[in-house]
């Protein structure tokens, strides 16, 4: 399947560079207004590709920073059409900057798939990354996926089956999400030895975009992780950046950046 | 002597009707299915249930006794009352019988590190116990609001040898308890096993603590038609996730002339915000792995529960009791922290049982749905724990210390 702009911006990425930087921030902190400028910076520092958390009540997949985040946008009263607002404002500021939402699954069913689908894609938005849909439970968002154009990526884990690994490949569209370690995200001082060998193993099976995320934090981090993927992503850190503010948040997407320059 | 492991009408899942399933982050999902091999391998194994039936009945004192409660049943519009009495066993309620059987499943595949969540406390003393017993490590989460109201029992899993780690996100209760324990599981997978509490979650888990709790309903049917000469008209229990509901249910499910009936905590009332009745006033959506009924607001949001019962405060609830409510097989409804109040005192001065708070709401529904039926009926309640835990909590609500007695 080809019409991803984000599979575009990721293989224009890897040609002109080492690789794309997709850079995660949560719409709604610490407002969101600054949230809306916040993802506009990113796009101008050297982001290739935007995901837009959507703060959930009950964030399984994340760490202290993520949570901490999250729950501060939800306690400054962030609800589900701010996201579609804030995809249209960013897309309309930034057109060159594909945006994909990375939302728990619960928001999505009872939005409705169809529905909520149709409005991201109104708003201008690329498609979801799911962390706590595998494709098992898929089917609704396949179909409304399919229908609106939009992008799909699901996870592959180190500790998932071959059949698993396929099946995820072949369902993503835009890039498949290599969870780098066993965990949650947050900053770490390695990335795991485990993402370099998922990374083979799915290379086996696709020649579409991978891109690795959980514990990525330092350009040097995403210098090594783009040796052998297409994408680095980087949530935790840009999160705690912009805790001190849009400078801090510009300074660490530039240091990140410096990473994708190497080859 | 009944087949404790026989297959529910309900069938092994992963779903129940429109619920249940795995909605999990993706790196869970290899975790999920050595669990489910190697229950489906355990569950027809004759060691196995041999070795459990054992630990049931040298370990925990099965079979628990059936008791009947004349005094009580007075107030319950002179039906016949009998309660299946699950706080007579170790650790002081019906969690042992799901832990014993998760720990040596844990054993069989070689994990040597159990986690827990929990929201009375009661099944984190009973895993802790097992822990214990089958010297494997153990860390309980538990919201910090439980900690501080279950004081007694966080200083009992430490006394075990158990980590209590107090959860301090969202709520700080049951719901963000089970999130951190997820959190654990996703890191730890490879030495860690999670003995989930209740018969919620993803697949295995419904079927699976179903599977273990349903010697509650198979001895307790035996028990009816042995003490009576027939079975009760209806069967009660409270629930929270549902685990002690499903178990005394689950044998009486192709029994068509017998009423099940699960009481859901409904706080200060089901139509305040103040609630934790997820059946009776949520809807379905999809939390902590599966799908089922869920307290949320337009957005999707999980809303915060609320229950004097730490063991019923919780947002979500069983796919299988999603199934059975809509399929009409069980009713549920909900009973307000006062009627579950005064039903523990009922019962109490009546029969000299103190029970567990979350039971007290299936005493209440009783008192209900007894004065409903009137003096012909049989009902069983699932007695389905003891209330030394909650002594703290009773005092200061009906005040029955003197002042300055009871400590903040
Ligand atoms: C005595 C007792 N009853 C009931 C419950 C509720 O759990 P479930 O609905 O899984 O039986 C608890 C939970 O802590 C409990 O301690």
């Amino acid at each position: 399947m080809t019409g991803s702009v984000v599979e575009a911006r990721i293989r224009a990425a890897k040609q002109e560079r080492a690789g794309a930087l997709v850079g995660y921030l949560p719409i709604g902190y610490p407002d969101l207004a600054t949230s809306i400028e916040a993802a506009i910076t990113l796009t101008r520092h050297g982001v290739d590709v935007l995901e837009l958390g959507l703060p959930y009540s009950d964030p399984v997949m994340d760490g202290p920073a993520i949570q901490a985040a999250t729950t501060k946008a939800l306690g400054n009263g962030f609800r589900l059409r701010h996201a579609f607002e804030a995809v249209r404002e960013i897309t309309r500021a930034s057109p060159d900057v594909p945006v994909l939402c990375m939302t728990y699954y619960n928001p999505v069913l009872s939005y409705g798939v169809e529905r909520f689908a149709a409005d991201l894609r109104a708003a201008g938005g690329a498609g979801l990354i799911t962390p706590d849909l595998v494709p098992d439970e898929a089917g609704e968002w396949l179909a409304a996926s399919d229908a609106e154009g939009l992008d799909r990526v699901f996870l592959a884990a180190p500790t998932s089956s071959e059949q698993r690994i396929r099946r995820a490949t072949e369902l993503s569209r835009g890039f498949t999400y290599v969870v780098s370690t066993m965990g949650i995200t947050g900053a770490r001082s390695d990335v795991d030895s485990a993402a370099r060998t998922l990374v083979e193993r799915l290379r086996d099976v696709t020649d579409e975009p991978l891109a690795v995320g959980l514990g990525i934090s330092t350009g040097q981090q995403v210098a090594e992780v783009l040796g052998y993927a297409d994408g680095a992503i980087v949530g935790s850190r840009l999160v705690s950046a912009l805790g001190e503010g849009l400078d801090a948040l510009a300074d660490a997407a530039d240091g990140l950046a410096e990473g994708t320059r190497r080859r | 002597m009944t087949d404790t492991l026989a297959p529910s009408p309900s069938g092994t899942g992963p779903y129940f009707g429109a619920y249940g399933g795995r909605w999990v982050p993706e790196p869970l999902v290899a975790a999920l299915d050595e669990l489910s091999a190697a229950w489906d391998e355990l569950r027809v194994d004759p060691g196995f249930r041999d070795e459990l039936a054992a630990l049931h009945r040298d370990y925990t004192g099965r079979p628990s006794p059936l008791t009947e409660v004349p005094r009580f049943a007075q107030h319950a519009g002179g039906a016949r009352v009998f309660l299946k009495r699950e706080d007579l066993n170790h650790t002081g309620s019906h969690k042992i019988n799901n832990v014993l059987g998760q720990a040596l499943l844990t054993r069989k595949i070689g994990k040597k590190r159990v986690i827990a969540e929990t929201g009375a406390g009661q099944h984190g003393v009973a895993t802790a116990t097992a822990a214990a017993l089958f010297g494997l490590d153990c860390t309980i989460y538990m919201g910090e609001v439980d900690t501080d109201r279950q004081a007694l029992n966080v200083a009992r899993m430490r006394l075990l040898g158990a980590e209590v780690v107090p959860v301090t996100s969202g709520s700080r209760t049951l719901k963000d308890a089970i999130n951190e324990a997820m959190r654990d599981w996703v890191t730890n997978v490879a030495t860690t096993t999670y003995i989930f509490g209740t018969a919620a979650g993803p697949h295995p888990f419904p079927a699976m603590v179903r599977d273990l709790q349903r010697i509650i309903g198979d001895e307790a049917r035996a028990q009816m038609l042995e003490r009576t000469g027939a079975l009760p008209d209806a069967v009660l229990a409270c629930v929270g996730g549902g685990s002690n509901a499903i178990g005394i249910f689950t044998a009486f499910l192709d029994d068509p002339g017998v009423a099940l009936w699960g009481l859901e905590a409904g706080g200060d009332g089901a139509d305040t915000p103040r609630t934790a009745a997820t059946i009776s006033v949520g809807r379905p959506g999809v939390l902590h792995g599966a799908r089922s009924y869920v307290l949320q607001d337009e957005d999707g949001q999980t809303v915060e529960s609320h229950s004097v019962s730490a063991g019923l405060d919780y947002p979500g609830v069983g796919p299988e009791h999603a199934f059975l409510a809509d399929s009409g097989r069980a009713t549920y409804r909900a009973v307000t922290d006062a009627a579950a109040m005064d039903a523990l005192r009922l019962l109490s001065r009546t029969e000299g049982i103190i029970p567990a708070i979350e039971s007290a709401h299936a005493l209440a529904g009783a008192l209900e749905v007894g004065r409903e039926l009137g003096p012909d009926a049989t009902l069983l309640i699932n007695l389905s724990g003891r209330g030394d835990k909650d002594t703290t909590t009773v005092a200061r609500w009906f005040d029955l210390v003197d002042r300055g007695a009871v400590q903040e």
